[in-house]
């Protein structure tokens, strides 16, 4: 992850209620905190082989709490 | 192995759905889904003056404003039955925190979040396999094998058990407790009382226990944890128990079974599921979608229209996750189980504030017992389709499900 970075994710923790979907899916991507809730890992940036696991967590959670922008 | 006598039958037949449906009607306890989906069609959320009257969202859009809207709905009683839940209870409620409302509701599930945890949960996964080995060694040699009564019916149980600090060997006790909370809902208030109030008393001894012998589980953990320099009341203590009881054993013990009987239905996915171990993972989200076992409740907050129904305080509102997972405006091809299914934000464990607090432990307990089961039996059939008998109530799967090994 760094220069070559095209696409960010991010989790609304407003809507993120630890369903951990995505930690299972991009750990690489994804931590959660002692109580489930998911937060990104450095400042979320996807490098070009992570952009389809960033996708599918997007994909895969139920409260529609992670997005993705293109940088 | 006994299985659970059966009382559920309180009802007369269900003769039209939109007005007067049952979720505890034979009917629906087969096969609930072409309910669901006509309804979705015809009439997306249901009245029936049963219960004292129950309202039934079936879209997923419905089912989703329902599970956020805490103003609007409580969750002070999520057990569809007869009665009403005393209002003295409030705000902790019979089974906190899935029966509290905020702000309550998030100090108690605060609580009981770390020990639920996915890092610490998968930490338990040699020992649920080592359990389903051993259950699935004691078979050895059967023709026929029920796998809801002999194998998924003991995996639950016995892992909620060592977590809480209850005497293993108990686990009839607990199915039973499971049955005439969950099950036996359209019994008279009378019965379910005196259910409770044994329920109760056993749960009691336990705590005595504990207090007696002071024991490193999650028992121990909720007599000795405070909240703003208090500990808990009793009846939380108590309530908190027979909720990761309860729970942690019907639903999970549903999951299996519905997966199984899944695979014993469609050989061409065990096939699959054989030959391509990398499917597990998106193939338990499926499974979980596509049967997922429970349906919660709420009752209504304040009398409030919602799409144009009149829903008035203290009417009951089932929430029907697993129809939700089968809205096809949700879901493309929302009645087909797609084992690869890529796109999957199913509502198995629910959506809002009160997601289940136990889903890292089902999906562990669910993959584990299905690889186990897989490992062990490359082929089986459902022996006599009439012998099947699925759960009645809000958790629904197979409480008997006898395989034919080979």
């Amino acid at each position: 992850m760094g220069d070559d970075a095209s696409m960010k994710v991010f989790v609304d923790a407003e809507k993120c209620q630890g369903h951990n979907r995505c930690f299972a899916i991009a750990p690489e991507l994804f931590d959660v905190d002692d109580l489930g809730n998911a937060f990104v890992i450095g400042d979320g940036s996807v490098s070009a082989e992570l952009e389809a696991k960033a996708l599918l967590a997007v994909a895969n959670c139920p409260e529609r709490a992670i997005t993705t922008v293109e940088s | 192995m006994a299985t659970v006598a059966l009382e559920t039958a309180h009802h007369s037949p269900v003769v039209d759905w939109a007005s007067d449906f049952d979720h505890t009607d034979p009917v629906w306890v087969d096969n609930p889904f072409p309910i669901w989906d006509a309804l979705r069609n015809s009439c997306p959320v249901a009245h029936s003056d049963r219960y004292g009257g129950t309202w039934l969202p079936t879209t997923h859009e419905t089912v989703s404003q329902v599970a956020y809207d805490t103003e609007n709905f409580t969750s002070w009683s999520v057990v569809v039955s007869n009665g009403r839940p005393p209002e003295d209870n409030r705000p902790i409620g019979g089974a906190p925190p899935i029966t509290s409302d905020p702000p309550f509701h998030a100090v108690a599930r605060r609580l009981l979040l770390p020990a639920f945890g996915p890092k610490v949960i998968a930490a338990l996964e040699p020992q649920i396999r080592e359990l389903c080995r051993k259950l699935l060694d004691e078979l050895e040699g059967q023709e026929v094998v029920d796998a809801a009564a002999d194998y998924a019916g003991h995996i639950p149980p016995d892992v909620i058990a060592r977590m809480l600090g209850l005497p293993i060997e108990d686990g009839e006790l607990f199915r039973e407790f499971v049955h005439g909370t969950l099950e036996n809902v359209a019994a008279p208030v009378e019965q379910r009382h005196e259910f409770f109030g044994r329920f109760d008393q056993y749960i009691g001894k336990q705590i005595q226990s504990h207090i007696d012998e002071p024991k490193d589980d999650l028992i121990g953990f909720l007599l000795n944890v405070e909240i703003m320099g208090s500990k808990l009341e009793p009846s939380h203590i108590g309530g908190t128990i027979i909720l990761l009881l309860v729970a942690g054993i019907d639903t999970t013990w549903s999951a299996i079974g519905a997966s199984i009987w899944h695979l014993a239905n469609n050989p061409q996915d065990l096939e699959r599921l054989r030959n391509e171990p990398e499917l597990w993972d998106t193939a338990v989200e499926e499974f979980l979608r596509a049967y997922a076992p429970v349906t919660m409740a709420r009752l209504v907050a304040q009398d409030h229209d919602f799409h144009g129904c009149p829903m008035k305080k203290d009417d009951w509102v089932l929430l029907p996750f697993p129809a939700a997972n089968r809205d096809p405006l949700a879901f493309p091809d929302a009645d087909k189980v797609i084992l690869d299914r890529a796109e999957n934000r199913h509502a198995a464990f629910g959506l809002g504030i009160h997601r289940c607090i136990g889903s890292n432990l089902a999906r562990l307990e669910l993959r584990v017992a299905l690889q186990e089961w897989v490992a062990r039996y490359p082929k089986f059939s459902v022996a006599n389709p009439a012998a099947v008998r699925w759960a009645a109530g809000q958790v629904r799967g197979p409480r008997e499900l006898p395989l034919t090994i080979g």
